[in-house]
């Protein structure tokens, strides 16, 4: 009997131990996903932009990377895929990427308005037949450009149920004190902004306000177009980056951002799949407490 | 647009460098071997500069160019570079101006071209001769493709370049009328290498420069 039960508390301890760590493995392969207040909806905190990297025109052979591209994006988890009518041809492309992969339902579609107030109906009409979407899920007033009219027209949409949510966008630091006027006066789901390493001027009111009020924050920029994970090239990481899972400046970079509470995406763009799956894993495995993250940007404003 | 003093040019770049020199791969698979054209005609324009006296081709020529700029104003403006540049059906409308302009040159002009100097005739045929065939060269010296070659007649630099030195053949007025394009277009281009990081920029500055020194000359030293 004694042999029996003692097999058995084996067994059990076996399959306990099996179990707990099948679970920290499962929760480190299940990347990040953070929290749209305004819903309570999670999305992966690592997204896909498309300036520069989406605008190949008609060019027949770049469409098809940038496809290659969304697709080991989707196939990565990622979701949320940002673009602007600004961006030249970048809306078309995706609408090609799209369409090529099938019109992938994990998508999140954020796009933007940029033109004068009486136009904005007629551009987002024409963002979404580049697109081939049904509707959008964000639409945000780009570089706040018309934002009166613009933020009127989205409130009508959200009503009617033709957009899921509502924001506003800026970049590289501009207009912040007008941004904290419209997020304090101003119902907004979403707000896009700067904010990187260095770039760390929203820390201040812009990120505090945005969870004070409940708002969704993507982030633009992450690498300073290229210049910063250029820059940093040939730096060996710092020796805390191993325990954080980041194997590469973009991971530890990325990790900085999404591991701020403010933060629910940032929006890396590239050309290269290599890249698209470097970033989608900087969301997966440990993130960086607040000491870590001021440890990170120390570090590399250092260099 | 509101703090515009934060606004660097590169911010207007919307487009990568690996994306604007396959536009003229692109162009060049597409419509060769119209570049054995295009080049004959510069190569008769050449010769035309270093014979100036054959002042009966010079309104043949201005038409040649006239149809030239229309060609690049369509082909490459209008079908290529609007797709990616959301300024380009501008410069496409300054092109096509120009080639109007340019064929009103050819067919209503009147004076006989007066002979250039010495000088004059030097620099009217470097620039010829650049934009004719050694521009294409510069597509090897940047490290790119050959097949990314600006040719003269399809691409806009060279085009331009070619014309500024054609120019010198024409009275100072027309000169002046008809230079103001090509001038302007070298300087924008050359802007936008420069924002791209291509070291050719200085290329389209430099004949920019050179083709104004050139129609600012006096007639006789």
């Amino acid at each position: 009997m004694t042999v029996d039960l003692h097999r058995r508390a084996v067994l059990a301890g076996l399959a306990a131990g099996a179990a707990a760590a099948a679970l920290p493995a499962a929760a480190q392969d299940a990347p990040l996903a953070k929290p749209i207040p305004s819903s309570g909806e999670r999305i992966p905190a690592v997204g896909l932009g498309t300036w520069i990297t989406f605008n190949v025109g008609d060019d027949a052979g770049l469409r098809d990377e940038c496809a290659g591209v969304m697709q080991a994006f989707f196939a990565g988890g990622g979701r949320m895929i940002d673009s602007s009518p600004m961006y030249g041809s970048s809306q078309a492309v995706v609408g090609y990427g799209l369409k090529k992969l099938g019109g992938p339902k994990t998508l999140f579609s954020a796009e933007k308005v940029w033109t004068s107030a009486a136009d904005g109906r007629a551009q987002i009409a024409a963002t979404k037949t580049l697109w081939g979407v049904p509707r959008f899920d964000l639409l945000q007033v780009h570089n706040l450009l018309a934002w009166e009219a613009h933020l009127d027209t989205l409130a009508a949409m959200k009503e009617r149920g033709e957009v899921r949510y509502v924001g506003i966008t800026t970049s590289e630091g501009r207009r912040h004190g007008e941004f904290e006027r419209i997020m304090a006066s101003r119902p907004l789901d979403f707000v896009q902004l700067t904010y990187n390493p260095l770039d760390r001027d929203v820390e201040s009111r812009l990120l505090p306000l945005a969870r004070e009020r409940g708002i969704a924050v993507i982030v633009n920029r992450p690498f300073q177009q290229g210049s910063l994970t250029q820059a940093l090239e040939g730096e060996a990481l710092p020796g805390f980056a191993a325990e954080l899972g980041a194997k590469t400046w973009a991971q530890l970079i990325l990790k900085f951002i999404v591991a701020h509470p403010a933060v629910a995406c940032a929006i890396p763009a590239t050309t290269s799949v290599a890249h698209v799956k470097e970033n989608l894993a900087a969301a997966r495995g440990p993130m960086p407490d607040e000491a870590t993250r001021q440890r990170i940007a120390a570090h590399i404003a250092d260099l | 647009m509101s703090e515009w003093w934060t606004y660097r040019p590169s911010d207007f770049l919307l487009f990568s460098p690996r994306v604007y020199w396959r536009q003229f791969e692109l162009l060049n698979a597409a419509v060769w071997p119209a570049q054995l054209a295009t080049v004959a005609i510069g190569l008769a324009l050449v010769a035309l500069v270093l014979r100036p006296g054959a002042a009966r081709f010079v309104r043949p020529a201005l038409a040649a160019l006239g149809l030239l700029w229309a060609v690049t104003a369509y082909g490459y403006f209008w079908t290529r570079y609007a797709t990616i540049n959301w300024a380009a059906p501008y410069a496409a409308a300054v092109f096509a101006a120009q080639a109007a302009a340019l064929l009103a040159a050819a067919a209503l002009g009147r004076r006989p071209a007066p002979l250039p100097d010495v000088v004059t005739k030097t620099g009217a045929t470097a620039l010829v001769l650049w934009g004719v065939a050694l521009h294409p060269l510069l597509a090897a010296l940047e490290g790119r493709r050959w097949t990314s070659a600006e040719v003269f007649g399809l691409a806009p630099d060279p085009t331009a370049i070619a014309t500024l030195g054609v120019l010198a053949l024409l009275p100072r007025g027309a000169q002046f009328a008809l230079g103001l394009a090509p001038i302007l277009w070298l300087m924008a281009s050359a802007a936008t290498l420069g924002v791209m990081g291509s070291a050719q920029a200085a290329v389209p500055l430099a004949a920019a420069v050179f083709g104004l020194l050139l129609i600012l000359r006096p007639d006789r030293l």
